[in-house]
């Protein structure tokens, strides 16, 4: 009896449900790239079009020109001095605004989600932009490149700072204020010990972002090899720019790695 | 009357390593802070002072009637951040499978894919987009351009660590059952990695619509443009109103992207 041995069909590892959704998302995530890439004029087409633009342009980049290296030294120890400063003075400051924005420490509710607010408006601002407006106000220089900086930093490491802090034992600080501690005892003896770590290794990440951001400071008149980079593209001495960028990769590498062995030793 | 406690065991190899770091810390700070030139005359000086009350209270003032022309230009900067964002987490998978210790049992090629996305990732975006502005022209193609290159290097090597994290179990059973490479890769690795990748994705495009935010200032399309021009002109209310719809825009494009990556992962 062939009939009666209905042909086995196995149904689909999803429900309709699911696939419909998922079908619907792939076309608006497809759709909106094909009205995003069509306005910006970079539809695939278009870099093949242009391929031999940039080709030809890394071309002019070589040779490199290692006469040029003596003069980017001072402004690159000027980038570093940049970054040293203000991720210090940044992780200073920070420390009382991330015991503000943990929850388990501040209980006070309006109190902490204005915190959050304030530091979430920070974060939004673009580096660059920060760096625009304090060159408006205390002119050229390196002094508002590392306020910039130090803003910028600000609303990272606390942001990295106070969910560490929420994430931390609270039994200890208990035991803490029930044997009679006051709020600063109990914050240098239970919760400073348990956060120090990552503190440090945060502090040190933070440092490396704050190197790759005060690299283009200067390109709007805050101090830093920056500077150096706009003015010798608009020069056209293109040797000399990949002389400035092959030196700024070094170091970065150089700083990683120095950062990484410091954050072994101290942690 | 003190316990027999025994002393606490000292690790030597571990002290000496503080005791350089402290001393290396110790070197770099006093190396920074008397070669560093802040000129403090110029900074403490009625002029700044001045430029405080001239400029701040226009920060607070900004200028509504622009509001259509950076409205127009904050969603160019969107759509070259999701250009930008879509090609590089397309281009990331090879790379971040080349990285990957348990796929690629090579171990030169995997040092090649770190390298490649190290060397990526060393570059700033806005650096990127001044060289790519000198070769396709001052058009937001330049500024996709720079986006995308800037993100595949963080996106592949986060990949790479998904991929490196999976259950391999499942790929030896599809294996010993039969599968050919093609099938591992869809049945076997795919629908254990996308969600993370989709989540990293758009956890990158968060950051994009941030760094594409400026990459104008070097010429490469979006808002960018007009902080240069009206920081140029000195037209600070222009400025607070672009910091607005930055803050505005970033805001809501971090809320939505939060929401959707909490219901992916």
């Amino acid at each position: 009896m062939p009939n009666n041995k209905e042909k086995f069909i196995p149904k689909s590892l999803y429900p309709l449900k699911t696939k419909r959704i998922i079908t619907l998302s792939l076309v608006a995530v497809l759709g909106f790239y094909l009205i995003s890439s069509i306005t910006t004029e970079s539809f695939i087409i278009n870099f093949f079009m242009k391929i031999g633009n940039i080709t030809d342009l890394i071309g002019r980049f070589f040779p490199v020109d290692w006469s040029f290296a003596g003069a980017v030294w001072e402004k690159l120890f000027e980038t570093i001095h940049m970054a040293i400063i203000s991720t210090t003075v940044a992780t200073l400051i920070s420390i009382p605004f991330c015991l503000l924005t943990a929850s388990n420490i501040t209980t006070n509710k309006y109190l902490y989600n204005s915190m959050r607010f304030i530091l979430n408006i920070i974060r939004t601002i673009p580096d660059i932009v920060l760096a625009v407006v304090f060159v408006g106000l205390f002119g050229i220089g390196v002094f508002p490149g590392i306020i910039a900086l130090i803003v910028f930093a600000i609303g990272i490491l606390v942001k990295l700072l106070s969910e560490t802090i929420e994430s931390i034992d609270m039994n200890p600080s208990e035991a803490i204020k029930a044997s009679g501690g006051n709020a600063l005892q109990t914050i240098w003896f239970a919760v400073m010990p348990q956060v120090l770590p990552q503190f440090i290794s945060f502090s040190l990440y933070v440092f490396e972002i704050n190197i790759r951001a005060s690299v283009v400071l200067g390109l709007v008149g805050a101090g830093g090899v920056g500077q150096l980079i706009n003015s010798q593209i608009n020069f056209l001495n293109y040797p000399a720019v990949s002389t400035i960028v092959l030196i700024i990769f070094a170091v970065v590498v150089i700083i990683d790695y120095i950062s990484g062995k410091l954050r072994e030793g101290l942690v | 009357m003190k316990a027999n406690i025994p002393s606490k065991p000292i690790d030597r190899k571990k002290i000496t390593k503080r005791v350089i770091s402290i001393i290396v810390i110790a070197a770099i700070y006093i190396w920074t802070f008397t070669s560093v030139n802040i000129k403090w005359d110029t900074i403490f000086s009625m002029r700044t002072i001045e430029n405080f009350d001239r400029i701040i209270p226009k920060f607070f003032n900004p200028a509504f009637e622009e509001t259509p022309t950076i409205l127009e230009m904050m969603l160019e900067t969107v759509f070259i951040a999701y250009t930008g964002s879509f090609t590089a987490a397309i281009i990331a998978i090879p790379l971040s499978f080349l990285c990957a210790s348990n796929i690629v049992k090579n171990k030169f090629l995997n040092t090649i894919g770190m390298w490649i996305l190290g060397a990526v990732r060393a570059f700033p975006e806005i650096i990127l987009a001044i060289i790519f502005v000198a070769a396709v022209g001052p058009n937001p193609f330049a500024g996709v351009l720079a986006i995308s290159i800037g993100s595949t290097g963080m996106l592949g090597k986060l990949y790479s660590e998904v991929i490196e994290s999976i259950d391999m179990n499942i790929i030896e059973s599809l294996e010993s059952s039969g599968a050919n490479k093609l099938q591992i890769l869809f049945y076997g690795i795919f629908p254990q990695v996308l969600p993370e990748f989709l989540s990293y994705a758009i956890y990158r495009f968060e950051i994009d619509v941030r760094a594409s935010s400026v990459l104008g200032v070097v010429g490469a399309g979006g808002i960018g443009t007009l902080i240069t021009f009206a920081y140029l002109n000195r037209n600070w209310e222009e400025v607070g109103m672009i910091l607005l719809a930055i803050i505005v825009v970033v805001t809501i494009i971090d809320q939505i992207s939060g929401y959707i990556r909490k219901r992916l992962v």
